[in-house]
């Protein structure tokens, strides 16, 4: 992928150019809100990693600027104002994802990978299938092989949710603000006792594992465990 | 029936008493009761002065003719003897046209010598002489007299009066205008009080509201001014210089805050990034120890967000997004997340939640605040016991409890726990960055809710209020 990261401070800057580069994206950057826009409006980048407060013109401009001349390449806001109504604030100017600093490196690729996935639309499926494991969507039931699952509602959209991103790196911050719509800052890890318990509806009793925790992320749903 | 009534009027009174109270409080009472007290007296002392210089002038005027009448009588009487007297006085009675003299001389054992009074009126003279009496006129008629008597010598004694039922009835007139007048002067005056304090407190009041709503953080209001340029509008223009110097220095320290998020978080970032990049790298016996530095750095990240957030929505800086929430169902959606946390340490998560349970409210701050809550009761509950969640409609409001059978907190120490970074001494061995319940509080001050701590016996007992509307 073709990323173009806008970054005033050059650690910060320098730390996501190489680790999307080690993760094998084409990366170009900017160092201020002017050469931001001017290389964004390019038209030739997958996405946009954008942070808020740049020098000459600050990011919230620059996505309001974009979205205005139409052009719908996807923009993740990277901030070190977190708060959720700020949060809201770069959501609303047409940002289409938000990630405070500090974050780890981690979540930004896992944000990423979701982003560009979301951009391309693959019509809406009514199946979702990892392995053996199978979600039918119109008839609200899980399979895994020949086995029904019966998971409670939260269960569902948790799994519906992994399954819709399967392979990819899922974080724990990205799970409570789509599976539970909230957003704030739980004090204590609940959101992985709620993962445990679906991984003992449907890894438990089973061979191979579905469900796998990446260590410093969060979790990745695939048939096979290696590949990031 | 006779005994409960008793105690419910006394509880009446009370009440009514508690209001007149307040009302004898009010500027408005205030200021109209002295406006009625100076109208009365300016009133009164115009009164004096009128009744002293109408009525008080005939009334000295008939003093000094009968005061002038006996004593020309008793120097007819001294210098010419007591026949020249009696002729005077048949001639005076005679001449007097209007018949309203009155004369009597009588012997000292009261016998009339002459006159035109049958008898000696049954009244003690006051020191000057003087007396009032009724006289019932040969035509039957009963009328006021108001008379002088003087001792003449050998115990003779001589009465000189003056018919005065006209100045009575002067005197009725003017006191019957004086109580219609003195009537609908303190009625104006009442009246003339209350518009103008009216209008006064009708100012005061716009300058109360805006203050009402810059203490809610509203720092844009200001006070309209009438262009009028009186005391009023000085007041209300410095009050608006004031209050824009305050909001610029407000703008400012949200500013710093801002700038402190991002400056000091982005070395922070740098911090952590580092941490996990080597963490990747490292061999294996030390990834673990570089992982630990990592949480133990989201950790301290975390902590300081959590602080600005709270200075945020406490300075008013805080963006909230009002719409209506329903409590009963944010409620659940919260237990339903700490459930699995409980049910692995064998608590019983009760719940009763009362549907329709409505306010007005920034869902993801009360959001936090309740699962802050649930975490902090999780926390202190020990295995294997119960925590009691309840939601429930009060007029005009809606009350969350959370109640766990911990260790509680002791009386004294209820207002200091929801200071920043304020841990009870049994809590210290406990995660947790002391901000839980200052961030439940300062929510719970941005919906103008209370929050409350109560004995759960044992165990504490946290009660968050929250109006139904946020007047705004």
């Amino acid at each position: 992928m073709h990323i173009l990261v806008v970054e005033d401070d050059r650690d910060t800057r320098e730390f996501v150019r190489g680790g999307l580069e080690q993760a094998g994206h084409t990366v170009d950057v900017a160092d201020n809100g002017r050469d931001g826009l001017l290389l964004a409006t390019s038209g030739s980048f997958d996405l946009v990693v954008l942070d808020r407060m740049l020098p000459e013109l600050d990011g919230l401009t620059i996505v309001r600027t974009l979205r205005a001349s139409e052009d719908r390449v996807p923009v993740l806001i990277l901030s070190a104002l977190g708060e959720v109504d700020q949060r809201v604030q770069g959501l609303r100017a047409g940002g289409d994802d938000y990630l405070t600093k500090p974050f780890a490196f981690s979540e930004l690729e896992a944000r990423i990978e979701a982003l560009v996935r979301r951009t391309t639309p693959e019509g809406p499926a009514t199946v979702l299938q990892v392995g053996d494991l199978e979600m039918d969507l119109m008839a609200r039931t899980v399979r895994r092989g020949d086995t029904e699952i019966d998971l409670q509602p939260r269960e569902f959209r948790l799994l519906e949710y992994l399954l819709r991103h399967a392979g990819q790196v899922v974080t724990r911050t990205m799970l409570l603000e789509h599976v539970w719509d909230y957003h704030f800052d739980p004090q204590t890890n609940v959101i992985d006792v709620h993962v445990s318990r679906l991984r003992a509806k449907i890894d438990r009793n089973f061979d191979q594992p579905l469900l796998h925790t990446v260590r410093g992320a969060g979790y990745r749903l695939a048939a096979d465990a290696d590949a990031a | 029936m006779a005994a409960t009534r008793v105690p419910r009027g006394a509880a009446l009174m009370t009440a009514l008493g508690q209001r007149l109270g307040v009302l004898l409080r009010t500027t408005t009472f205030r200021l109209t009761l002295s406006y009625v007290v100076l109208f009365g007296v300016s009133v009164s002392v115009l009164t004096v002065f009128f009744y002293w210089s109408t009525i008080g002038v005939v009334v000295r005027e008939t003093d000094a003719t009968l005061k002038s009448e006996i004593t020309g009588l008793a120097e007819q009487y001294l210098e010419h003897g007591l026949d020249r007297l009696l002729n005077v006085i048949a001639h005076r009675i005679r001449t007097d046209e209007s018949g309203d003299m009155l004369y009597l001389f009588a012997t000292p054992d009261n016998r009339p010598l002459a006159g035109n009074l049958t008898s000696w009126p049954e009244v003690e003279p006051d020191a000057e002489g003087w007396i009032e009496f009724v006289h019932t006129r040969a035509d039957g008629r009963s009328v006021p007299a108001r008379a002088r008597v003087y001792l003449l010598q050998d115990g003779l004694h001589l009465l000189v009066g003056r018919n005065i039922a006209q100045i009575r009835q002067l005197k009725a007139i003017f006191n019957h205008a004086l109580a219609l007048g003195i009537g609908v002067v303190l009625v104006l005056a009442a009246c003339g009080g209350l518009f103008l304090s009216s209008r006064v407190l009708n100012r005061i009041g716009a300058f109360t509201g805006v203050t009402a709503e810059i203490i809610d953080g509203r720092l844009d209001r200001r006070v309209t001014t009438r262009g009028t340029g009186d005391e009023f509008d000085v007041l209300a223009e410095q009050l608006n210089v004031m209050l824009d110097r305050l909001e610029a220095l407000v703008g400012t320290v949200r500013h710093v805050a801002d700038n402190i998020a991002h400056d000091l978080r982005t070395p922070l970032t740098r911090l952590r990034n580092r941490i996990e990049m080597a963490a990747r790298a490292a061999p294996e016996e030390l990834r673990g120890e570089l992982e630990l530095s990592v949480e133990d750095a989201d950790a301290l990240l975390a902590t300081f967000s959590a602080l600005l957030r709270i200075a945020r929505i406490e300075s008013g800086s805080y963006d909230a997004d009002f719409e209506t929430v329903a409590l009963d169902r944010l409620v659940d959606d919260a237990l339903e997340l700490y459930q699995g946390v409980a049910e692995g340490r064998d608590i019983r998560l009760v719940a009763d939640c009362e549907p329709g349970s409505t306010v007005e409210g920034d869902r993801n701050l009360l959001f936090q605040a309740v699962a802050n809550l649930l975490d902090n009761a999780l926390k202190f509950a020990p295995d294997a016991s119960t925590v009691h969640v309840g939601v429930h409609r009060e007029p005009g409001a809606v009350r969350v409890q959370v109640a766990d059978a911990g260790p509680g907190i002791p009386a004294g120490e209820r207002e200091r726990v929801t200071q920043r970074f304020a841990r009870l001494d049994q809590s210290r061995s406990l995660p947790g960055s002391g901000l839980g319940l200052s961030l439940v509080k300062a929510v719970s001050e941005l919906h103008h809710g209370s929050l409350e701590f109560g004995d759960n016996a044992p165990g504490l007992r946290v009660s968050l209020r929250l109006p139904e509307r946020v007047a705004r």
